[in-house]
């Protein structure tokens, strides 16, 4: 049983009580809330006639539905609109601010917590989202709930939750030039499983973890749920809190020092105990794309997709629904296979960082002839930070298009989707059959970058060709140590 | 902080909270086996954003079919709060939408030959309960119902039985026995089918780690 790491003392702070069912009631610090699975959830909490407990502990946004095309109100969407306007209505009746459209803090749920310094390390955080996992980047515990969870949590400010194991997944070494936070998650999960975490929370440490980036590590924490684990985290370091300073929800003053020592004190000690722990040589991690309909189903760029005989015999049946779902021939390298559209967004990749290294590889090139490639920023801060800067000019003088900023094609409930059996290089977290909108559409996950340099070669290509200074490495797949 | 308390949403009879001890009404029956939750309540419907007016989905289709004549239309069922099934009752999707359809029409349990595992836990979060009864009584109690439309209905949780009051037309008694799991009963009885009001109960317990919780005070250990 784990002990002394982060996981453990946060679950300590915030239990209220043990339930007869057996599960334990957690405070919940922070709950984010969005327009798909919130208005069930404040249906239940009328009729059950409750309020809203921490109306002050709840922050909502709009990101699922909207278009990234004209925001323009109403939607053409009436139904958009309707769950939009819902949404609207709920907040002003029960206190909770809302950063909506045009209000300059609105996009995806898990890139503006950050932003606006509400995710802080030490904080319990629940959202009706699964991808909710981002905000341990912070050494938060955030986990994604469903609907009639999020009734309880807007209730009770609690949870009935169940402790998880801690399994620590120490990365050393320094990653290659080209390859991004996004290649280390899809490399982790490919050698993993994404069922290897059920159970879990993640714990990612070591030297690699400790030189990312904030973004970075929101990017690896975001997808530690397609490994299985409910949760993921980074011990807050020196780093979160040069992030965070300064932030609109961040503590001030001497409240900043103080809330710097506790910050401190939760970070899992040299004498933590682990439930399990894996490792992995940074060094040896290419850029990493999927081939498949699971995120596991990842392979460096200049590997070829796995022939069954080269797969363990319990991932077969998978591979072979895969073979045929997604028409790669088994055994053929994945490098210069056609893709017909790009997305480069999403809560796994839409930050400021992540666009900065897209349009490093866009600029001075253009986008293949009859590709579709778009850009949509994860937040209105993202896309103003990026104006400034002139990476929209990048994009569009490439020929990318640059949108309103919204959850759009990594799940495209909004008008933003593949047609038919379109095959996308996306930057998003799902490859999941029908996942971008067509029940037949394809998905190839990689980094951003990577998305960029299949929209200009018009195929899935290795970006380290296409950046200065490549380093001609093409090592094979690096194998976990236990 | 304590929860503000709202008026509940109107309705005919309240949804269910706390113990459930006992459930009266009239009944209804929809007769026949496998009956799946796509027919209870049909895709379209599911495009919402509460579950508020899913009433008018209930048996949406099955209904237009039959023009008028479905039991969910007949005027003698109306405000029925008892639903009378037979096997397999609410196979198909997991849509808690379909549970949610039949509460929103007025059902406040079921009594039937068997039921879907998924449907029965979506009824019993909900505070609905799904009792079991024998093929032989599940059918006398729908012929009765036929007989007499405006029989009062009563459902004893604690006994696990369910009595048909004497009318005018058919004076005299008559009881069934049913069954119920007996985790599900006793959650139903005791009230702990319902999660959140269990959270919520907890609200001195829930200031106390509120108060102890740094970010929640300016990060001043022990302050609350
Ligand atoms: S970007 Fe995708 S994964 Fe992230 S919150 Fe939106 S829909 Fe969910």
């Amino acid at each position: 049983m784990s002990a002394g790491t982060l996981y453990d003392k946060v679950w300590e702070l915030h239990r209220v009580a043990e339930l007869p069912g057996g599960a334990t009631q957690l405070f919940i610090g922070l709950h984010l809330i969005h327009e798909v699975t919130s208005p069930q959830a404040f249906s239940a909490l009328r009729d059950l006639g409750l309020g809203v407990r921490h109306p002050e502990r709840t922050v909502a946004t709009v990101d699922h539905i909207v278009p990234t095309t004209s925001q323009a109100r109403p939607f053409a969407d009436p139904l958009a609109e309707e769950m939009l306007a819902t949404l609207e209505r709920n907040c002003a009746e029960h206190g909770i601010t809302l950063h909506g459209l045009g209000s300059g803090r609105q996009g995806i749920v898990h890139v503006i917590a950050p932003e606006l310094g509400l995710t802080q390390p030490g904080m319990t955080v629940a959202c009706g989202d699964s991808h909710t996992s981002t905000h341990g980047a912070f050494g938060a515990i955030a986990f994604g709930i469903g609907t009639s969870q999020v009734r309880d949590v807007l209730a009770s400010q609690s949870l009935a939750m169940n402790k998880l194991k801690v399994r620590r997944i120490r990365v050393e070494g320094a990653l290659q030039s080209g390859v991004a936070a996004k290649d280390l998650i899809l490399h982790i999960i490919r050698m993993l499983g994404v069922k290897a975490g059920v159970g879990y929370a993640y714990e990612f440490a070591g030297g690699t973890i400790e030189a990312l980036s904030m973004e970075e590590r929101m990017t690896l924490c975001n997808m530690a749920i397609e490994g299985g684990a409910r949760c993921g985290y980074v011990n807050p370091d020196a780093t979160t809190f040069a992030y965070l300073q300064g932030r609109p929800q961040a503590p001030v003053g001497e409240a900043w020092a103080r809330a710097v020592d506790w910050w401190r004190s939760l970070a899992s000690g040299a004498e933590a105990v682990f439930d399990d722990e894996v490792v992995f040589d940074a060094a040896l991690i290419a850029p990493t794309v999927t081939w498949g309909i699971t995120p596991a189903q990842g392979i460096g760029v200049n590997e070829t997709v796995p022939t069954a005989a080269q797969l363990e015999p319990d991932e077969r049946p998978i591979a072979e629904e895969a073979y045929r779902y997604m028409d790669l021939v088994p055994g053929a390298p994945i490098a210069g296979v056609p893709v017909d559209v790009c997305f480069i967004g999403s809560c796994t990749n839409g930050r400021l960082s992540d666009l900065r290294a897209a349009a490093a590889v866009a600029k001075g090139r253009q986008v293949a002839p009859g590709i579709k490639a778009f850009v949509v920023p994860g937040s209105e801060q993202v896309a103003a930070a990026a104006e400034a800067e002139g990476l929209d000019a990048v994009f569009r003088a490439a020929g990318f298009e640059w949108r309103e900023p919204g959850c759009s094609m990594c799940l495209a409930m909004n008008p933003d989707r593949l047609e038919g059996r379109q095959i996308s290089a996306s930057s998003s977290n799902r490859n999941f059959k029908g996942r971008q909108g067509s029940a037949s559409g394809r998905t190839l996950l990689m980094s951003p970058a990577m998305v960029a340099a299949a929209a200009v070669c018009g195929h899935v290509a290795d970006v380290r060709d296409l950046l200065p200074a490549t380093p001609a490495a093409s090592p094979s797949p690096a194998s976990p140590s236990r | 902080m304590s929860s503000s308390v709202q008026p509940g949403a109107a309705s005919p009879a309240p949804f269910p909270s706390g113990p459930i001890p006992s459930c009266r009404g009239r009944a209804v029956a929809v007769v026949g086996d496998d009956i799946d939750t796509d027919r209870i309540i049909p895709a379209r419907f599911l495009k919402c954003v509460s579950f508020e007016a899913l009433a008018a989905g209930a048996f949406a289709d099955d209904r237009r079919e039959l023009q008028g004549d479905h039991p969910f239309d007949r005027p003698q069922h109306q405000g029925a709060a008892i639903l009378l099934v037979n096997r397999n009752f609410g196979c198909g999707s997991s849509r808690e939408h379909a549970p949610q359809a039949l509460m929103r029409w007025g059902i406040r349990a079921l009594i039937g030959e068997s039921f879907s595992e998924i449907f029965f836990g979506n009824c019993l979060v909900m505070g609905i309960p799904c009792l079991t009864a024998s093929h032989a009584d599940a059918l006398a109690l729908q012929q009765a119902i036929a007989t007499d439309p405006a029989a009062e209905v009563v459902l004893e949780l604690e006994a696990l039985e369910v009595r048909l009051l004497g009318s005018v037309e058919s004076p005299g008694e008559r009881r069934w026995s049913l069954s119920l799991a007996q985790g599900p009963h006793r959650m139903l009885v005791t009230g702990q089918w319902d999660g959140t009001s269990q959270l919520v109960a907890q609200d001195e317990a829930l200031r106390r780690t509120a108060s102890r919780l740094p970010y929640l005070s300016s990060f001043v250990a022990g302050s609350s």
